[in-house]
């Protein structure tokens, strides 16, 4: 765009403390570039531009697989053993960078892993997939038989139920967004219905529940109200963001429940099996429940709730000089869509509406950014997300109210960066 | 099913056609009876359906513990690296509360399922259903639910009565207190 088109920041564009600026004004003057965002911090005049080497020759050959650019190889997803070596490897997770990453698909390499023993290397001409249990005729499908079905296609984010586990400690922990609240990753799956193979296999009226198990080591399991299939939108997936699903994405097939715990989304699927009733399996009473203060846990706690992350600026993703900048970041909520979300520069003490698109997708991840002008002055930036079901991100301490210490399950507490007067983002409870 | 709806709309639309080639919904699982899924079908429910045959006691499982488990979970079941599986008992409300299978677990059925599922770590699937049942009586008996010379087998493990029985809220598909 033209610098003539972009409109002065005058007062009222102001909505909110610590200059936050209105989303009209980016409205009114359409998104502008960064370079355009620049002009308003004063004219600064560039060096005659000469041509680069990689100009002036051939450059390099094709390649069956493209691989992001060298200059970009430090965005990796930062991985964490959850065991001792010997211990449990195999058992951890890998966060999504968000604060490296703009829009709002995940890259396949850098989707977020949680894994309960490691990876298996399946060869999908040996894979085997069935459903049984309360069923007329038990199945077994092979992949090749399921790439034959009709496609659905969803776009929908896979959250782990531990996300943002590291701000259930006592201290504010000095991580990045994405070391903190990475556990989320947001693809477009492609696969089959479960609810056409459950009708191929004809379920019995009994058959209430399923049982989702992976073919790991682990052998992941987990209940699964049979409404989420019939009726629900739960699907096998075979490809992730066009391409087969990856190995730690559960090759050559996952099962995806929108919007639920991620540990529900089983991985390396080799079975389905239609209960009567849930059959209590170590991840749904062990681990993935919430201990309350008055000793009692609440179970089957399936839906992630709404959320939302400021990912620039971020821990390290500093505002360096003054001046004006866009705060970006994403939001979504397990009920649907995203309805509005809001920006405090000044620690919650007033609020402005982020931009966010007209038609937000359900189950999926929304960006949201604002313009920000910064004084120089310390800031304490938080965003706050409200869903299509009305419900409004909590607080961390309204969060916490419920609970016995060190729960750290469906944690999705509003987040606050604490900016220093020298630029510098660090993680505070707020 | 649409699917289905698809087919027999396109099956009487080429119907003029002399030949007719009818379109079905896919239908390309192979029937398979429960008794070839036998290896895979390993999931317990807590009222005991799809407990194996065999049985086991603590004093049994003793030397399993030792030798197959201990190096990650503790001499006693404590203060191993893969976290503890006994004590705990009634600290639930307390702000230190440990969560093992005997202070936490719902059900002793779970025990079993996972065990045989995915335990010992490095060579899940290597205990014999008799091993397992010993080894869950054991830690049922570290934790002391039973004693040390009860059975466990498919008829008394689903009985075991587990001191957070009635903990959990079923928050599916409303919470119900
Ligand atoms: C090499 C280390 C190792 C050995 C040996 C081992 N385990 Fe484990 N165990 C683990 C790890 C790691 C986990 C956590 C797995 C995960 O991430 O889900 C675990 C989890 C468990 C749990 C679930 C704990 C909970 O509260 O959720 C039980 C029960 C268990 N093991 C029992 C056993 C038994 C019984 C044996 C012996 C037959 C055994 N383990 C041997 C490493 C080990």
């Amino acid at each position: 765009m033209t610098s003539s088109k972009l409109l002065p920041l005058s007062t009222e564009e102001h909505t909110a403390g610590n200059g936050l600026v209105s989303r009209r004004w980016l409205l009114r003057t359409g998104l502008p570039t960064l370079g355009a965002m620049g002009l308003s911090s004063g004219i600064v005049h560039a060096e005659e531009l000469r041509v680069p080497d990689w100009s002036s020759s051939p450059g390099l050959d094709l390649t069956g697989y493209g691989q992001p650019s060298p200059f970009e190889n430090e965005v990796v997803r930062p991985t964490l053993p959850l065991f001792p070596e010997g211990i449990g490897d195999g058992s951890g997770v890998s966060f999504t960078p968000l604060e490296k990453l703009a829009g709002t698909i995940t890259p396949n390499g850098l989707f977020f892993e949680r894994h309960h023993s490691g990876i298996p290397e399946i060869d999908p001409a040996e894979h085997q997939f069935a459903i049984h249990g309360l069923v007329e005729r038990p199945l077994v499908f092979t992949v090749e038989a399921l790439l034959r079905y009709p496609m659905v296609t969803k776009t929908c984010f896979i959250e782990c139920a531990g996300n943002s586990l590291f701000n259930s400690f006592d201290e504010a922990q000095q991580r990045t967004a994405g070391e903190i609240h990475g556990l989320i990753g947001n693809a477009e799956w492609a696969g089959v219905s479960l609810a056409q193979l459950l009708e191929e296999a004809g379920v019995s009226p009994q058959g209430k529940w399923l049982v989702a198990e992976g073919g790991d080591a682990a052998k992941m399991s987990r209940s699964i109200p049979i409404e989420k299939a019939i009726d629900g939108d739960a699907f096998i997936a075979l490809y992730q963001n066009g391409e087969r699903l990856r190995p730690e994405q559960g090759y050559p097939m996952r099962l995806v429940v929108p919007g639920w715990q991620g540990s529900m989304n089983v991985k390396w699927l080799r079975r389905v099996k239609v209960v009567s009733a849930p059959v209590h399996a170590k991840d749904e009473t062990s681990k993935y429940t919430l201990l309350q203060k008055d000793g009692k846990s609440r179970q089957f706690t399936y839906e992630m709730g709404v959320k939302s992350v400021i990912t620039s600026p971020s821990p390290g993703r500093e505002p360096g000089a003054k001046g004006l900048y866009q705060i970006s970041g994403l939001a979504w909520s397990g009920a649907g869509r995203i309805n509005k979300v809001e920006v405090s520069a000044d620690g919650g003490a007033s609020w402005a509406e982020a931009l966010i698109p007209d038609q937000t997708p359900s189950r999926a991840l929304t960006r949201f950014q604002l313009p920000w002008q910064w004084t120089g002055q310390s800031a304490t930036l938080m965003s706050r997300a409200t869903d299509e079901a009305g419900t409004v991100q909590p607080t961390r301490e309204a969060w916490y109210e419920p609970y016995a210490a060190n729960q750290i399950f469906h944690q999705n507490a509003i987040q606050a960066w604490a900016v220093s007067s020298d630029g510098g983002v660090s993680n505070v409870y707020a | 099913m649409s699917m289905r709806k698809f087919g027999i709309k396109t099956a009487t639309a080429v119907a003029v056609f002399t030949l007719v080639t009818p379109v079905h919904a896919q239908n390309l699982g192979k029937v398979v009876s429960e008794s070839d899924l036998v290896n895979w079908d390993i999931s317990i429910g807590p009222d005991g359906v799809g407990l194996p045959t065999g049985s086991g006691t603590s004093a049994e499982g003793s030397n399993i513990w030792s030798e197959q488990c201990s190096a990650c979970h503790g001499e006693n079941g404590k203060g191993g690296p893969a976290g503890d599986l006994v004590g705990g008992v009634g600290t639930l409300t307390s702000p230190d509360h440990i969560k093992t299978v005997g202070s936490f677990w719902p059900y002793s059925t779970t025990l079993f399922d996972y065990v045989r599922r995915a335990m010992p770590y490095y060579a899940p699937g290597s205990l014999s259903d008799d091993e397992v049942y010993a080894v869950v009586a054991y830690l049922l008996s570290q934790n002391e639910i039973i004693t040390d010379d009860t059975i466990m087998n498919a008829d008394s493990l689903p009985r075991v009565e587990m001191p957070n029985a009635d903990g959990f809220i079923s928050y599916w598909p409303v919470a119900k207190k």
